[in-house]
C-alpha cells in the first residue's frame, strides 16, 4: 500500500514528535501496564471462573478470548483521547493551528499530519499490547502480529470521525460526554469482554455499525487463527470506509473553522 | 526569488472583507513598497486586523484585488506565506515546547533543515535578547519576552515582508521600547514592515508612511509628518479647566486658534504659536488650571478626521 504523505503533513508529525519526546517514557509505561493489569485481573482472575463454569468462550480459555478483543478496544481509547482534547487545544486554546497556517502549511496538511501521527501512536500502543499478549502466552503465531496493523486501522476508524467532530466544537463540554457515553460503553459492550451475540438483537446491530466490533473480530480472528478471508476483507472494508469518510468530513469542517 | 523593485510588495485595489452582514473592510486601496515601514492606524474595530489577515494569506479576500509580491493569495497562498513573517495580535506560541524549540519547529514548517533551523534559532534568540531563556518553557516568559519570541519566530524564514498586528498592545512601557528598538533595527536592515497599531506614538516612531483607518475605510494617507501638517497644526495648546467651568466656554475661545476641540476633560486649541495662544487666553480673563503647549501628533490627526479619540 503506497501512502504518499505530503511534506507539510510530515511537518505536523514532526511537531507532535517533538512534543512527545518529553512524554514518551510515561506514555510507554502506561501502554504496557494497563493491558497487564486488565489481562491479569479479568483474563486470568475472572477468566478462571468463566473457564470453570462454561469451559471458556467459543472453545478457547477466557484470557485468549479477552486479550485480542481488548487490543482493539485499547486502540479505540487511545484514538479517542488523541483526537479530542489535544486537537481542540490546538484549535481553541493554544492556537497552534493558527500559527501553522501562517506558514506554507495548509489545512490539508493539518488533517493528514494529525492522522499520520495518530497512526504512529496507535502502532506503538498496539505493538506494546502484542508484547503483553505474548508474555501471557495468548499471542504466539506470526499471524497474530497482523493484529497490530488491524487494531491500528480500527483505532484510526475512530480517530478521523472524531477529529471531524472535534473541529466543530466551540468548547470542551461535549468532549467528556463523547468519551463517557460513546467510547466507554463501546469499550465495555463492543465485543471485547463478551461476544456481541449476547447482546439484545437491536444492540447487536448497533455494535456492528461501529468500527469497534469489526476491529475486535479481526484482532481476535488473527490471534486465535480463526479468521476467514472473505470475512476479514469485509471488516477491513468497513474500517477503511470509516477512515476515509472521517477525513473527507474533517477537511472542510476544519477549513471552515480556521480559514475565515 | 525576489520581486522586481518596480512591483509594490503589496498592492490592494477596492479590497473588501465581509463576515456575513458585517463589513470589516470596505473597499480600500493602498500600496506598500520594498523597504518601507507601513502602518495601519485606527481604533479597535476599524478593520486593521482583517486587512492584515488578508495580507497574511490566512483570510480569503471577499472583494477587490490583492497582490502580494505580485501574486494572488487565492491561487498562491502557500508560496506567498513562505516569504512572510507574521506576528499575530494574540501570541500563538507553543506552550508545551521550550523557547528554542518553538523556533526550531517553526523553521521546519518552512522546510528549513534541522541544523540550519537550530543555527537560525540561536542567532534570533540573540537578536531578541532571549538567549539565556532558550531552554525555558514559554509559559515562564513575561508578556514582553513572549512578544520578542514571536518576532524572532516570524523572522525564522528570513521573510521579505514582516507583518505585525499590534506588536506592543498590552506591554508595559519598558517592554514596548525594547520591541520598538528591535523593529527599528530590522527597518535599518531594509526589512519591509507592515504594522497595525492604535498607538499614535508607535506609528510615529516606526512608520515611514501610514493610512488612518476608521469604520472599515481608509480616511487619510501620508507620512506621519504630512498627516500632522495637513490635519493638525504645528502646536497644540491643551487647557484644563475646573470641572464646572468648562461648559461655559462655547464661544469664548473663538479666534484664538485655527480650531478648537472641546473634549470631556480638556480643551485643545490648534495653533502655529502656542505661547501667543496662552497669552490670548489669559488676556480674555480665562483662568485654566493647567495650560500645556505640545506639538501636533497623529492623535490630533485622528481626532480631526473622525471626531473621536484613538483609544476610548
Amino acid at each position: 500500500m503506497a501512502i504518499v504523505i505530503p511534506a507539510g503533513a510530515a511537518r505536523v508529525v514532526e511537531h507532535n514528535a517533538l512534543v512527545f519526546k518529553r512524554l514518551w517514557r510515561g506514555s510507554m509505561t502506561v501502554s504496557f501496564f494497563t493491558p497487564v493489569f486488565f489481562i491479569a485481573s479479568i483474563g486470568l482472575g475472572l477468566g478462571s471462573l468463566v473457564n470453570k463454569s462454561s469451559g471458556g468462550v467459543g472453545g478457547v480459555p477466557y484470557i485468549d478470548f479477552l486479550a485480542p478483543g481488548l487490543l482493539a478496544a485499547t486502540t479505540m481509547q487511545t484514538a479517542a483521547f488523541e483526537c479530542t482534547y489535544p486537537i481542540l487545544g490546538k484549535i481553541l486554546w493554544d492556537h497552534i493551528y493558527d500559527a501553522m497556517l501562517a506558514t506554507p502549511l495548509m489545512v490539508r496538511d493539518l488533517v493528514i499530519g494529525e492522522m499520520t501521527w495518530v497512526t504512529i501512536r496507535l502502532l506503538m500502543v498496539a505493538t506494546i499490547f502484542w508484547v503483553v499478549m505474548a508474555v501471557f502466552g495468548v499471542a504466539h503465531t506470526p499471524e497474530s502480529l497482523l493484529a497490530i496493523p488491524t487494531a491500528t486501522l480500527s483505532g484510526l476508524a475512530f480517530a478521523t470521525p472524531l477529529m471531524a467532530f472535534t473541529a466543530t466544537q466551540k468548547n470542551d463540554s461535549a468532549m467528556g460526554s463523547v468519551l463517557r457515553l460513546v467510547i466507554a460503553p463501546l469499550f465495555l459492550f463492543g465485543g471485547a469482554f463478551f461476544p456481541i451475540s449476547r447482546l439484545p438483537v437491536l444492540l447487536q446491530w448497533v455494535a456492528w455499525a461501529t468500527p469497534l466490533s469489526h476491529g475486535v473480530a479481526l484482532s481476535r480472528g488473527l490471534v486465535l487463527g480463526t479468521l476467514a478471508f472473505p470475512e476479514a476483507a469485509l471488516h477491513v472494508a468497513v474500517l477503511l470506509i470509516y477512515v476515509v469518510a472521517g477525513v473527507l468530513i474533517a477537511l472542510p469542517v476544519l477549513r471552515r473553522r480556521l480559514v475565515k | 526569488m525576489g520581486t522586481p523593485d518596480s512591483i509594490p510588495l503589496i498592492s490592494a485595489r477596492g479590497l473588501g472583507k465581509r463576515f456575513g452582514e458585517l463589513v470589516a473592510v470596505d473597499g480600500i486601496d493602498f500600496d506598500v513598497a520594498r523597504g518601507e515601514a507601513f502602518g495601519f492606524l485606527g481604533p479597535n474595530g476599524a478593520g486593521k486586523t482583517s486587512t492584515m489577515r488578508m495580507i497574511a494569506c490566512v483570510s480569503p479576500v471577499t472583494s477587490g484585488t490583492l497582490r502580494i509580491f505580485g501574486e494572488n493569495p487565492a491561487a498562491r497562498g502557500a508560496e506567498i506565506r513562505a516569504r512572510l513573517g507574521v506576528v499575530p495580535q494574540a501570541d500563538t506560541l507553543d506552550l508545551e515546547l521550550t523557547v528554542r524549540e518553538n523556533l526550531i519547529i517553526f523553521a521546519r514548517y518552512f522546510d528549513i533543515p534541522w541544523a540550519q533551523g537550530r543555527r537560525r534559532a540561536d542567532e534570533l534568540l540573540e537578536f531578541v535578547q532571549l538567549k539565556e531563556r532558550a531552554k525555558d518553557k514559554v509559559d515562564d516568559l513575561s508578556g514582553g519576552m513572549k512578544r520578542r519570541l514571536t518576532i524572532a519566530r516570524a523572522l525564522i524564514n528570513e521573510p521579505d515582508l514582516l507583518l505585525l498586528d499590534e506588536p506592543t498592545t498590552g506591554l508595559d512601557p519598558q517592554a514596548r521600547h525594547l520591541v520598538w528598538d528591535r523593529l527599528y533595527r530590522l527597518k535599518q536592515r531594509g526589512v519591509t514592515l507592515v504594522l497595525t497599531t492604535h498607538y499614535m506614538d508607535e506609528a510615529e516612531q516606526l512608520c515611514d508612511r501610514l493610512v488612518v483607518m476608521d469604520k472599515a475605510k481608509i480616511v487619510a494617507e501620508g507620512t506621519p509628518r504630512e498627516l500632522i501638517e495637513k490635519y493638525s497644526t504645528r502646536e497644540v495648546l491643551e487647557l484644563r479647566f475646573p470641572v464646572d467651568a468648562q461648559p461655559a466656554l462655547d464661544h469664548t475661545l473663538d479666534g484664538i486658534a485655527d480650531r478648537v476641540e472641546v473634549l470631556a476633560d480638556r480643551v485643545l486649541l490648534y495653533t502655529a504659536d502656542g505661547d501667543a495662544a496662552v497669552a490670548a487666553v489669559h488676556s480674555r480673563g480665562l483662568r485654566p488650571e493647567t495650560a500645556l503647549i505640545r506639538r501636533g501628533t497623529l492623535e490630533d490627526v485622528f481626532l480631526r478626521l473622525t471626531g473621536r479619540s484613538l483609544i476610548d
